[in-house]
């Protein structure tokens, strides 16, 4: 080659495009050959390379470029590059699903004998991944009642290497307080990481209040439609890890490479995508991947509705003569409304949970009464598709435990979790107020 | 470190995109000063890079003879080819003595890389009239307007409806 390539991006502009714009056209340019206008679906294993030397560049990490779909794919890249746009990042690595995600967040981050300190208020499959399988890592975790800063601060120890909790707690809806933790992380030199499946960025940006680290179980609202499965890891690109060992450490795979020296504020992606994703295998496929860039295309519209219709569905519960409580945090009365409006417009989602008033003393027997009487809801193990979903943990997630272990657990044997979709407003009341008063 | 952490008025001036992608598509030449010859550095990795995108890449590095199959020189002065461009990888209190060779040498762009505070030289070299671009890496520039970067999956910040161009690699 003996001219220098001429940049092929057609326009060179500086607009800041708004929310809207960016997730129907961030990260895809239609391509010099075909023009293609959806995203193509780049369904391979593999890519030619162009020469010998190209391809050893290529592994040694010089160049960028496709090789293997384990570690990158051009349509699992377009997906990538959007979710980092919309979640005002300086990029993502897209997972198997969100579980994946989690634990290529950390991974890439720890080595034996680290630790991290994590909200209390999880998803139920990942206090199992953090208690059970880090433990076989030798990955220390301490559990803590996020709602109070000092109780982070006093768990942080010499070991902690990263913060993690989930904008929106499942089941029980709460709302992480960002700031303060981000500013915590900050003062330790320590990695906030956050769940921000149920928020998604359209409701909340946590990059924006100081977070370094972003997941998603894409699987949820970002999809939409309940048809894929897969996660995303977003970097900030404002953490400085020279100072943190597996980043800026040289590579025992790499040839001491070390990435963040190389790679700067690309170093932690870097690494996640060509050392754990490569390693873990944990890679999203590139059909999944279209679909997911399917839902984010409509993200803004459907949590428009998701929420506008979770809202209703919550005040006809709260004034239900066979509901017990609601705990939606978009309801003036819940004690986390006021961290709902600071971070989520007062829109704290789609899924929350309610209880059931157990009469006759047995709330197990009500809420599995409820569930089979609903005609609209499916009763699934999901949330966050376009249709509304239902699940009694007690009957089900949970059975297992006794009704003194499920108080224990946050889920009481009256407990029923929603996920609110996109159907007619008055058709879920009616489907919820039939079952409601279902006889016994 | 991240950044230079410039400010807004500093990024108006000093990472112009119209700058960027004229001295992208308009250099061929480019010296690389403090380039290691040591393969895992980051300056090694941009040269790389560089020479693989069909730039020639002159070394500037009074520690080697030889860099990537190129003539090492110790200095700006040594430089027996016409440069179109400087891509600097010296520490920030060095970066005002590569600006002032860069103006005697009559080279027309100079490039500060990534995270190296350059503010005097940067002012120097505007001042001389030379084209300045600082707190960018090079390589990430080039990918992102040569469509490359997005494949890693970062947010290059580029929105688009129009055709990408067809580049000599693809035609």
């Amino acid at each position: 080659m003996t001219a220098a390539e001429k940049p092929a991006i057609p326009a060179a502009q500086s607009r800041r495009f708004g929310f809207e714009t960016r997730m129907l056209h961030a990260g895809h340019i239609p391509d010099a050959a075909v023009g293609a206008r959806a995203v193509p679906i780049y369904q391979t294993t593999s890519f030619v390379f162009d020469d010998t030397e190209m391809a050893a560049q290529l592994f040694e990490l010089r160049q960028y470029g496709n090789i293997y779909t384990r570690i990158g794919n051009p349509t699992t890249a377009v997906f990538e590059e959007r979710v980092a746009s919309l979640e005002g990042a300086t990029g993502a690595v897209a997972t198997s699903s969100g579980m994946a995600a989690q634990l290529v967040a950390l991974m890439t981050l720890l080595s034996p004998g680290d630790e991290i300190v994590a909200s209390s208020h999880l998803y139920g499959g990942t206090v199992t991944q953090f208690t059970h399988t880090f433990k076989k890592l030798s990955i220390g975790v301490r559990f803590v009642d996020p709602t109070r800063l000092g109780n982070w601060e006093q768990a942080i120890t010499p070991a902690t290497r990263a913060l993690f909790g989930e904008t929106i707690g499942n089941p029980r809806g709460s709302i992480l307080d960002l700031a303060p933790l981000a500013g915590l992380a900050d003062s330790k030199s320590i990695p906030l990481i956050v769940d921000n499946t149920f928020a998604t960025p359209y409701l909340c940006r946590p990059i924006e209040h100081g977070a370094t680290i972003v997941i998603h179980s894409a699987t949820k609202f970002i999809g939409g439609h309940g048809n894929s499965i897969g996660g995303v890891i977003a970097e900030s690109g404002r953490f400085d890890y020279s100072a943190f060992p597996t980043i800026a450490g040289p590579s025992a795979s790499y040839h001491g490479l070390r990435f963040f020296e190389t790679f700067g504020h690309y170093g932690y992606l870097m690494k996640a995508r060509a050392e754990t994703v490569r390693d873990t295998g944990a890679c999203l496929s590139p059909m999944n991947a279209f679909l997911l860039l399917q839902g984010l295309e409509t993200l803004s519209l459907r949590m428009d509705r998701h929420t506008a219709n979770a809202l209703t569905v919550a005040e006809f519960l709260r004034d239900h003569p066979a509901v017990a409580w609601v705990s939606y945090a978009g309801l003036p009365d819940h004690p986390d409304h006021g961290l709902a409006k600071k971070y989520l417009g007062g829109r704290p989602g789609a899924v929350f949970s309610f209880g059931l008033k157990a009469e006759g003393g047995d709330a197990r027997a009500a809420g599995r009464r409820f569930i089979e009487s609903l005609q609209l809801f499916s009763h699934l193990a999901n949330v966050g598709d376009a249709r509304s979903l239902v699940i009694h943990p007690a009957s089900t997630t949970h059975q297992q435990l006794s009704d003194t272990e499920l108080e224990a657990a946050g889920v009481g044997a009256e407990l029923v979790r929603l996920s609110i979709g996109l159907e007619t407003a008055d058709d879920l009341l009616w489907d919820l107020d039939q079952a409601l008063g279902a006889p016994s | 470190m991240i950044d230079a952490g410039l400010t807004p008025e500093e990024r108006r001036r000093f990472q112009d995109i119209a700058v960027i992608r004229r001295i992208l598509a308009e250099s061929r030449t480019i010296g690389v000063v403090g380039l290691s010859g040591e393969r895992q550095r980051a300056s090694h990795f941009v040269a790389t890079y560089l020479q693989r995108a069909g730039y020639r890449v002159i070394p500037v590095n009074p520690g080697w003879d030889m860099i990537l199959g190129e003539t090492t020189y110790p200095d700006l002065a040594s430089v027996p080819v016409p440069l179109d461009l400087v891509v600097v990888f010296r520490r920030g209190q060095e970066t005002l003595g590569v600006a002032e060779q860069a103006i005697a040498a009559g080279v027309p762009r100079i490039w500060f890389q990534l995270r190296i505070p350059a503010r005097d030289a940067a002012e120097r070299a505007a001042a001389a009239g030379l084209e300045v671009v600082m707190d960018k890496c090079i390589k990430i520039e080039h990918g992102r307007f040569g469509g490359t970067l997005a494949w890693a999956g970062m947010n290059t910040g580029i929105v688009s409806a129009k055709k990408a161009l067809p580049t000599p690699r693809s035609r």
